[in-house]
C-alpha cells in the first residue's frame, strides 16, 4: 500500500504507482481498485491502469477534481495508503475483435491504456482517438500509438490535433468503413454516451467503461447500480464495461450527481486543511 | 423456597427524547447489583430448557447461577466455554425465540433476561481491563484460512485457533466484523464493542488480512494450496430490490448502502468522515425485518423529520424483534401496514419527491404460514418522500461462488452444505452462516461457525472427507 512513485502529469492529473504484490500479480485490463486515503476517509474506485509483475507494482492516475482526489493527490512517494483492496470489477472481455476503435477522453485515456494493450496483442487492429479540453490534457499520446495503426487527437479549443469532439473523427471513420468489431470508450459521461449514440446508428458493437459511486465494490451495497437494457446491474461486479447502446445515461448522469452538495461542504474542509 | 420475583430487573435506557438525537446505544445494561438480582430469579431446572434452545450450547444456567454467587470472573470464563463473541450475543441475539422462550418461569411470569445477563457478564470482564485468553490445544501445525469476518467467520477463527490450528481471517473490508460493522448501527451494536471482540479472537493468535477479496486476489483453488481447510462465510451480501419504476431515482437506498455509509463509513459524522449520505426530511423504510428498523432508526438520528416504516403486511406478520419495534415505536416512527410501493415519482431534477403504494389486504396463509397480502385495486395513493430505504432482504453474496465453479449452489445461490459439518461439495472447504442459509441472525451464524469448527477438526486430524 505504499506509493512509491509520484508523477505529474497534466494539469490536474497525477500518477501513482503503489507497491501491491498480489494485485499486480492478478490484474487484468479492465480491472479497478478502491482505496481510502485515511481513515476518515471515503472509498474511492480507480481503474489499474498499469501493473509490473517483477516489480510488485500497480499504477494509477487519477483527476483531482473532488475532495478524496484532491486529497489523495497531497499524498507522496513514501507515503501509505489507508486501504487498498483490488482487484475488483470484471476485465474487459479482450479477444480479436478485427478492426477496433479506442476512444478515450481526459483521464480516460490513461484507462484506455492497458485494454488498448491487450486488444493489440489479441491480434485486433486498432485505430486510436484521444480528446481533451486542451493540448495539455490530450494525456500519454506517445503510448497510445505503441499499440495503433492509426491515432486521431481532438481538442476543444484546438491546440492540438483538429478543433472539436471525439466524435467528429469517428463519425467520418465509421461512414467510410462499417467493418470495426468494437468501439471501445473510456471517458467523461458525455462523450461515453456521444459515442454510443453514434455507434448506435451504425450498429457497431460498443463498450463503455463506467465509473460509478462505489462503497465496497463487491456487490454488497447497490451504489454503483446503472440501469443496462431496462434491468438494474451493479457497476462494481456485473461491469465495469458495458454495452454502450444499453446504459441509461441520463439516470447515470443524475445519479453521478447525488452528492454534490456534501463535496462543496467538503472541499470547504479541504481548504482548511491545506491553510493549516 | 423463596417467592420469585415475577418481573425482570428492568434495564435502564436512554429516554427517547434524548436518543434520536445521538447514535449511542438505547440500553444501558445492568450493574452488578441489578445483575445479581436477577440471575437469583433463576430456577436454576435440572433439565433446563433454556440451553437446549441455544444453538452455540451455553451453560446458561451455569452462568447465571455464578452471577447470582458474583463469581463474575467464573460466570465470563463458563460463558466463553461456549461462547467467543458474548457482548455482541447479549445485544442482538433473538433471545425472545430462542432461549427466554423456553424458560419455565416464561408460563407464569417473565423469563429470566438472560440476553441482558449475558451482555452484562461480557461487558464486566471489559470493564476489568484483563480480559483473559483461555487455554490453547497444543500447535497442531495446520494452516485453516476463513473468508469473511461476520460472526460465523469470527466463531470459526476463535473455536479452532483454541483447537490449535494456525488460523488466518481474510476479509474484503477494510474493517472486520461483516455485517457486525457494517450492518448493525452504532445504537444497537457500538462498533467498539466489535472491535473488542474482534481483538479478543485476535489475541487468540487469529491472523487478519484486511481488504482482502477472495476469489479475486486469490481463487479458493488458490488457497487450498496454502491451507488445509478453507471455511466461507461471505454472508447474504446481495440487496434485493422490487424492480418498481423510480428505484434508481436519487433518495433510493437499498438498506445494505444506507447502513454501511452510516455505520461502517460513519457518515452520520460527515464532515469529520468523508463519507456522505442524503440525510433526508421525510424518509421511508420498505420492510419488516430487523434491518427495516435498523434503517428507519438511523434515518430518525440522522434527523428526518418524519420517519416511516412501509410494510405490505399486518404487524403481526412482522419479522422484526419486538423489542426493535417497540423501540421504533416509542420514537415516533410511523408504520403503514398493509401497504405495498408500486412506484417513485421524481422531481424536475431527478430526485426522488413522491412515492406511489397500494393498499393491501390479507389472504389465505403462504409457504411462510404467514397471511399472503393481497393488493387492493384502484387504492394507489402517493407519500411525498425525500429518502427511500429498500431493506426487503439479501441474497447470498453471489460473487464468491460465481468464481469457483465446482461449489455445489442451491436455488437461491446459498452454497449448499452438510447441516452437520459444513461441508460444501468442494473437499477441503466448509461454508456457514448466511452465504449456506441466507440471511437469517448473528447467533446461528455463530452456530453453524461452531458446527464447522468441529468438523474442520475433525477433517485435520482424520483427512477424511
Amino acid at each position: 500500500m505504499k506509493i512509491i512513485a509520484k508523477e505529474h502529469i497534466a494539469e490536474d492529473l497525477t500518477k501513482f504507482v503503489i507497491e501491491s504484490e498480489l494485485i499486480a500479480e492478478k490484474a487484468l485490463p479492465g480491472q479497478f481498485i478502491i482505496l481510502m486515503v485515511c481513515k476518515e476517509g471515503e472509498r474511492i474506485p480507480l481503474t489499474i491502469v498499469d501493473t509490473d509483475e517483477k516489480k510488485k507494482t500497480i499504477t494509477i492516475i487519477f483527476q483531482e477534481v473532488g475532495y478524496t482526489t484532491k486529497l489523495l493527490g497531497r499524498l507522496e512517494s513514501g507515503d501509505l495508503l489507508y486501504s487498498l483492496v483490488g482487484p475488483l470489477g470484471k476485465a474487459t472481455p479482450v479477444r480479436n475483435y478485427g478492426k477496433v476503435i479506442v476512444v478515450g477522453g481526459g483521464v480516460g485515456i490513461a484507462e484506455l491504456l492497458p485494454v488498448a494493450r491487450a486488444f493489440k496483442d489479441a491480434g485486433c487492429a486498432i485505430t486510436s482517438i484521444l480528446g481533451g479540453r486542451t493540448a495539455e490534457l490530450v494525456i500519454l499520446p506517445e503510448q497510445v500509438k505503441e499499440y495503433s495503426e492509426d491515432m486521431y487527437i481532438t481538442t476543444d479549443d484546438g491546440s492540438l490535433g483538429e478543433k472539436g469532439m471525439v466524435t467528429d473523427p469517428l463519425k467520418r471513420l465509421i461512414e467510410k468503413d462499417q467493418n470495426y468489431g468494437l468501439v471501445f470508450c473510456v471517458g467523461p459521461l458525455p462523450m461515453m454516451r456521444a459515442v454510443s449514440d453514434l455507434t448506435r446508428a451504425f450498429n457497431i458493437k460498443t463498450l463503455v467503461c463506467l465509473n460509478s459511486i462505489m462503497i465496497d465494490g463487491t456487490g454488497m451495497c447497490g451504489g454503483c447500480r446503472v440501469t443496462i437494457n431496462g434491468e438494474t446491474k451493479f457497476t462494481c461486479v456485473d461491469g465495469p464495461d458495458f454495452d454502450g447502446h444499453e446504459v441509461d445515461f441520463n439516470e447515470l448522469m443524475t445519479r453521478q450527481k447525488r452528492f454534490i452538495s456534501h463535496e462543496k461542504h467538503a472541499m470547504c474542509k479541504l481548504d482548511e486543511k491545506i491553510k493549516k | 423456597m423463596a417467592k420469585v420475583n415475577q418481573k425482570q430487573v428492568p434495564m435502564r435506557e436512554q429516554s427517547y427524547a434524548e436518543r434520536i438525537k445521538n447514535f449511542k446505544e438505547v440500553p444501558c445494561g445492568y450493574s452488578e447489583e441489578e445483575a445479581v438480582l436477577e440471575a437469583k430469579r433463576c430456577l436454576q431446572c435440572k433439565n433446563p430448557l433454556c440451553a437446549q434452545g441455544c444453538p452455540v450450547g451455553i451453560d446458561i444456567p451455569g452462568f447465571i447461577d455464578l452471577i447470582a454467587k458474583e463469581d463474575f470472573r467464573g460466570s465470563i470464563r463458563k460463558m466463553k466455554e461456549k461462547n467467543s463473541l458474548p457482548a455482541i450475543c447479549g445485544r442482538v441475539c433473538p433471545q425472545e425465540d430462542q432461549c427466554q422462550k423456553v424458560c419455565v418461569l416464561a408460563k407464569r411470569k417473565e423469563p429470566i433476561a438472560i440476553g441482558r445477563l449475558e451482555r452484562f457478564i461480557a461487558d464486566w470482564e471489559a470493564r476489568q481491563g484483563d480480559i483473559e485468553i483461555p487455554s490453547k490445544k497444543p500447535p497442531t501445525g495446520k494452516k485453516i484460512a476463513c473468508v469473511g469476518s461476520g460472526p460465523a467467520g469470527l466463531t470459526v477463527a476463535g473455536e479452532s485457533a483454541k483447537l490449535g490450528h494456525n488460523v488466518t481471517i481474510l476479509e474484503a473490508l477494510h474493517e472486520l466484523g461483516g455485517v457486525l460493522t457494517y450492518g448493525i448501527p452504532e445504537f444497537r451494536l457500538p462498533n467498539s464493542i466489535v472491535q473488542r471482540e474482534v481483538e479478543y479472537i485476535s489475541s487468540l493468535g487469529v491472523k487478519i488480512m484486511t481488504s482482502f477479496v477472495v476469489s479475486k486476489l486469490k481463487t479458493v483453488d488458490e488457497l487450498l494450496e496454502e491451507f488445509d481447510a478453507v471455511f466461507i462465510a461471505t454472508g447474504a451480501g446481495l440487496p434485493w430490490f422490487m424492480s418498481i419504476p423510480g428505484e434508481n431515482y436519487n433518495g433510493v437506498y437499498s438498506a445494505n448502502e444506507y447502513l454501511t455509509r452510516t455505520n461502517l463509513m460513519r457518515a452520520y459524522q460527515f464532515p469529520k468522515y468523508d463519507t456522505p449520505i442524503i440525510k433526508g426530511k421525510q424518509a421511508a423504510v420498505i420492510g419488516g425485518g430487523n434491518v427495516a428498523m435498523d434503517s428507519v432508526r438511523t434515518a430518525l438520528r440522522l434527523g428526518a423529520e418524519k420517519t416511516m416504516i412501509i410494510y405490505r403486511r399486518s404487524k403481526t406478520e412482522m419479522p422484526a424483534r419486538l423489542e426493535e419495534i417497540h423501540h421504533a415505536e416509542e420514537e415516533g416512527v410511523i408504520f403503514e401496514f398493509l401497504t405495498l410501493p408500486v412506484a417513485y415519482h421524481p422531481d424536475e431534477k431527478g430526485w426522488l419527491k413522491e412515492m406511489e403504494c397500494i393498499r393491501m389486504e390479507l389472504g389465505e396463509p403462504d409457504a411462510s404460514g404467514r397471511r399472503r397480502p393481497i393488493p387492493i385495486e384502484g387504492s394507489n395513493f402517493r407519500i411525498p418522500v425525500d429518502v427511500v430505504v429498500v431493506a426487503i432482504g439479501n441474497s447470498p453474496n453471489p460473487l464468491l461462488p460465481s468464481l469457483t465453479p465446482d461449489l455445489k449452489l442451491g436455488k437461491k445461490g446459498n452454497i449448499v452444505i452438510d447441516q452437520n459439518s459444513g461441508k460444501t461439495s468442494k473437499k477441503g472447504v466448509f461454508a456457514g452462516g448466511d452465504i449456506a442459509t441466507g440471511a437469517a441472525t448473528v447467533i446461528s451464524a455463530m452456530g453453524a461457525g461452531k458446527i464447522a469448527a468441529w468438523a474442520i477438526d475433525e477433517y485435520l486430524k482424520t483427512g477424511e472427507w
